[in-house]
């Protein structure tokens, strides 16, 4: 390795500028670590709610209510969230989220202004099928998405969202 | 990389000389510790200056997770002390540098009282900085009030009394204070109004003149 030399100047410059940055990060660090401390909290697990009995749901989507405890910072409160839950053929349940996949408007199921065993979106005419798969064509690009369906003791417990897995149809 | 960067815009925007005017300045001999060991009590200014930068940008911080509402300020400065990474150090800073910005100002005025600089041509810069006294002052008087517990509202409580007991204008200095009647939401809403907007916003506008004027009339001589 040939040996380089370093002006007094240039070794001046580096030496200032090192201190300067090493009080800087010092003082900016903890602060920028506080203000993304969101991002990097681990998400809390939500807990599963009861909305029924698997004899309480046949074919045709049934809307239910359900409550859950929301942790917003300093401040908890009681939410409602809302899932459509239907039996499928099979007998396992299915229980979609009436969140429209394109912007977030509530969608509805048989809605008058709508079409006939279709979920429909008021805001820009998204349509779905029975089970929430997105009628192609239409403006959301997603299927809607499920609860985590668990049945213990005949009784139907509703988790976190999940993707539904089923693609769009032709309608 | 960087000095292609910078080339580039010194090219279109001529920065050179505004940033080479800013820091080229003469630092005499007697003010420069590494001739004269006890030259450090000209860093004081300086000093002062630093933390203030602190305060400022730890402030800008806390204010993510800060509510200046008397059902939530407490709630809200416990959950950023117990829950938020780094919460804790963050206010600690800004708590220890309120307390260290006011010593550091003391020395830097006794400073510039034992070696006369207030002195012909620069009284002043003696008062634009006793004006930034008592700006720094209220901003520790203010903002010891947001976190809304116990201390803080009964250390208030005394100090808007302190201020009513000033002949003829005290009553109505205390109702500026307080807002109403009683010490409660709007009395914390001002505080945070005057600590955030009205009192940096002034600091900053003193500063600018302080820092004009000690540009413009030199470091003051040797004792």
């Amino acid at each position: 390795m040939s040996k380089k030399e370093i002006s007094r100047r240039t070794f001046l410059n580096y030496a200032l500028m090192g201190t300067g940055g090493f009080l800087a990060a010092g003082m900016i660090t903890p602060m920028v670590r506080m203000a993304i401390d969101p991002i990097l909290k681990p998400k809390a697990s939500g807990s599963e709610v009861a909305v029924g009995s698997v004899d309480d749901f046949g074919p045709e989507p049934k809307k239910v209510d359900f409550k859950i405890n929301v942790v917003d910072g300093w401040h908890k409160a009681e939410s409602t969230n809302v899932a459509w839950v239907r039996k499928l053929e099979d007998g396992s349940i299915l229980a979609l989220s009436p969140i429209c996949k394109h912007l977030g408007c509530t969608v509805n199921f048989n809605d008058p202004s709508g079409k006939p065993n279709e979920y429909f979106c008021p805001c820009h005419e998204g349509r779905y099928a029975i089970n929430g798969e997105v009628i192609l064509n239409t403006p959301p690009t997603a299927s809607l998405d499920m609860y985590k369906v668990t049945v213990k003791e005949g009784k139907v417990f509703l988790g976190e969202k999940e993707k539904n897995p089923r693609g769009g149809v032709k309608g | 990389m960087m000095q292609k960067m910078y080339d580039w815009v010194d090219e279109r925007l001529n920065i050179t000389p505004m940033w080479r005017d800013l820091a080229d300045h003469e630092v005499p001999e007697h003010v420069n510790p590494a001739h004269h060991f006890s030259a450090f009590v000209y860093c004081f200014g300086g000093l002062t200056f630093f933390i203030t930068v602190i305060q400022i940008l730890s402030g800008m911080f806390l204010s993510m997770y800060y509510v200046p509402d008397i059902m939530n300020a407490y709630e809200s400065v416990k959950y950023l002390q117990t829950e938020v990474a780094f919460g804790v150090i963050v206010r600690g800073m800004h708590h220890w540098g309120a307390s260290l910005v006011i010593v550091m100002m003391f020395l830097h005025t006794l400073r510039v009282f034992f070696t006369g600089s207030y002195k012909k041509p620069r009284e002043l810069n003696w008062v634009v900085g006793m004006l930034i006294f008592f700006v720094m002052l209220g901003l520790g008087f203010t903002g010891y009030l947001l976190p809304w517990d116990q201390t803080a509202y009964f250390a208030t409580v005394v100090g808007v009394q302190i201020a009513e007991s000033v002949p003829i204008i005290g009553p109505y200095l205390k109702y500026l204070l307080t807002g109403g009647d009683i010490f409660g939401a709007l009395t914390l809403a001002r505080f945070f109004a005057i600590h955030v907007f009205f009192l940096p916003a002034a600091l900053l506008g003193l500063l600018a003149a302080h820092f004009i004027m000690i540009r413009v009339q030199g470091v003051s001589g040797p004792l």
